[in-house]
């Protein structure tokens, strides 16, 4: 604990300087406490911009703990602590200063069940510009929005129908569509295609291959081929010795998946372990 | 083989075969016991129904007699109740007029208190004081109505004419200011059990919007949680209608056809108190205006329940 607050304290202005405009999000010597039990610990990595960063491990490793760390969704479980610093565009989210809500627009957040809001379609898509106080047109706001994720042509003639109606597929888009419309500058999704068929999840990837010109996305996935098809970096996550979660490496995803550095890596993604 | 019996017996399975022969040996015994079980449930449920169509059945019969000789027209679209002074007058509005308001009273404080603790302790308040502040609100929902009647009157009124001089002692504004808080643990137990059952992904998907805690709240789990709510404040409403020791004993016995909260009035249900406790002979006139005024009463908590009703489905958001 002592050591990790003395390194970013000597982190903090490097990071302030250095962090290059390549990478919008960094973690340093991240750890993540839930009351006495370090769920991940001395996390090190940097997200690059307009990039797909996919989150790889076996369940518990803390890959859902790590990706709410970088839009401060971990604050609101009980008991939950982060030590070290997240930096995002040159600025450490965790600082008092920083204000969660302000973090939160600026990177969202698609979940492993779609979580439409029980409102009408339209509704769905606007609740984030609504309350971030948008002052423009609500209406071309939330086409666009449609439009980006690819539900635009199928939902434009029921806009006011419940969202609820939707299919699974179409409700994660629309959850995308949510998440797109206050214009995140980074996506982060967690196993967003754990609860959808086949068709609906190749769907969802087609869409973040085209959704990375403009965003950066980093993404949780128990899928290997998955990982390997949208995303041009991997990390791995393992539980360590101490049950907590530790990044194994992470690399450019063809080396991951064709020459890993470490063979726990190698053993993960050839299946030998999950 | 007995009947429905699908393994084969030479199947070799040995397990399922002891299985099977238990299963064969417990379906005789289950099915009478089924239709037991069936019986007792539905012949308890039939206590509840058998007794509120006896209830209508025995109100008609005896509000019939009244009605014979007071137009059901005269009745309710009267202004002035004197059923017991000359000249007799039926007109039921002034004791309608008394309960609206007494009722209008306490869903004005009800309604906004009962809601705003519920959203604190759906929302705000910490595991280890909801626990304690639910069970004191329990306690709060179960103390005798007397109690409160006697509370309105002998502590709430002194203290109202210390604001308002002109203030006399049997009047609407405390019952009702006392009857709301009589119906808050009821309306925001109820509302918090409804916002509670919204699933945590919903707040989820609005605190990654940016959204506040208050904002939360607001356009998420109010709206997804407002069919519960709605059904909690008419619940709350029909039981301050139907409430009779607390109006009886602070809101006066005059029935007057006034909105005006300082004033002393007579509720429906304070009425029929006075006049069944009086010395008004059974089958008179006098006496079956009873059954006329409970009828109407009746007739307004059913109308108040089936609004609550088509609220609630008109309203349900499944998620
Ligand atoms: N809210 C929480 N409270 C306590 N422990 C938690 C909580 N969320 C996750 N954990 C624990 O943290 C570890 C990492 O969990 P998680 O990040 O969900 O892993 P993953 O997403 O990789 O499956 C697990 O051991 C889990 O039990
Ligand atoms: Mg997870």
């Amino acid at each position: 604990m002592v050591q990790s607050q003395q390194e970013s304290e000597t982190l903090e202005p490097v990071a302030g300087q250095s962090q290059s405009d390549e990478n919008v999000l960094a973690a340093r010597n991240l750890s993540v406490w839930y009351g006495n039990f370090r769920a991940v610990r001395d996390i090190n990595l940097d997200v690059k911009r307009n990039s797909v960063l996919a989150l790889i491990g076996p369940s518990g490793c803390g890959k859902s703990t790590l990706l709410r760390c970088f839009n401060r969704m971990n604050d609101l479980v009980l008991n939950s602590r982060v030590e070290g610093q997240i930096i995002y565009n040159g600025t450490d989210l965790y600082a008092p200063s920083t204000d969660s809500t302000e973090v939160r627009a600026r990177v969202g957040m698609v979940f492993q069940k779609p979580n439409p809001f029980p409102k009408t379609i339209f509704e769905n898509v606007a609740f984030g510009l609504r309350v971030n106080g948008f002052k423009g047109n609500l209406q071309e706001a939330v086409e666009r929005s449609l439009r980006q994720s690819a539900l635009w042509e199928e939902v434009k003639d029921r806009l006011n129908s419940s969202a609820l109606e939707l299919s699974g597929g179409q409700q994660q888009r629309l959850c995308i569509a949510r998440a797109l419309a206050v214009e995140p500058e980074v996506i982060l999704m967690d196993e967003p295609c754990s609860a959808l068929d086949p068709v609906a999840t190749l769907a969802i990837e087609d869409l973040i291959r085209q959704l990375v010109a403009k965003y950066t996305i980093i993404i949780v996935t128990h899928n290997m081929q998955q990982a390997a098809r949208v995303s041009h970096e991997t990390a791995f996550l393992m539980v360590g010795e101490d049950r907590a979660g530790y990044l194994v490496e992470m690399d450019a995803t063809d080396k991951i998946f064709t020459n890993p550095s470490h063979e726990q890596t190698e053993a993960y993604i050839t299946g030998r372990f999950s | 083989m007995a009947s429905g019996d699908i393994l084969h017996p030479s199947s070799g399975f040995e397990t399922a075969e002891i299985l099977a022969t238990e299963r064969r040996k417990r379906r005789r015994r289950t099915k009478i016991q089924g239709k037991l079980v069936k019986w007792f449930f539905i012949s308890c449920a039939l206590v509840s129904v058998l007794t509120t169509i006896g209830i209508v059945v025995s109100l008609i019969v005896q509000a019939w007699d009244f009605f014979i000789e007071v137009s059901v027209w005269e009745f309710i679209t009267g202004t002035r109740w004197t059923p017991l002074l000359k000249p007799q007058s039926f007109g039921v509005l002034p004791l309608v007029v008394g309960t609206l308001l007494v009722s209008s009273l306490a869903a004005a404080v009800a309604l906004p208190v009962g809601l705003a603790t519920a959203v604190y302790m759906a929302e705000y308040a910490p595991e280890k004081l909801r626990r304690i502040i639910k069970p004191v609100l329990e306690v709060l929902a179960g103390i005798p109505t007397v109690v409160y009647g006697y509370f309105a009157l002998t502590f709430v009124t002194p203290l109202l004419q210390g604001v308002i001089p002109n203030l006399i002692v049997f009047n609407a504004l405390s019952a009702g200011l006392v009857m709301g808080i009589m119906i808050i643990p009821m309306i925001s137990s109820l509302s918090e059990d409804a916002m509670i059952a919204v699933p945590r992904s919903l707040r989820e998907a609005a605190y990654a919007l940016g959204a506040t805690k208050f904002e939360v709240a607001r356009k998420v789990v109010v709206p997804a949680a407002l069919s519960g709510i709605v059904a909690a404040f008419i619940l709350g409403i029909s039981r301050a209608i139907g409430e009779t020791m607390l109006v009886t004993i602070a809101a006066g016995s005059t029935p007057r056809m006034t909105f005006n909260p300082i004033e002393g009035i007579q509720a429906m249900t304070a009425f029929i108190v006075q006049l069944s406790l009086g010395e008004t002979p059974h089958g008179s006139l006098e006496y079956n205006t009873i059954f006329a005024v409970g009828i109407l009463l009746f007739a307004m908590t059913l109308l108040m329940n089936l609004l609550g009703f088509w609220v609630v489905r008109r309203w349900r958001m499944k998620y």
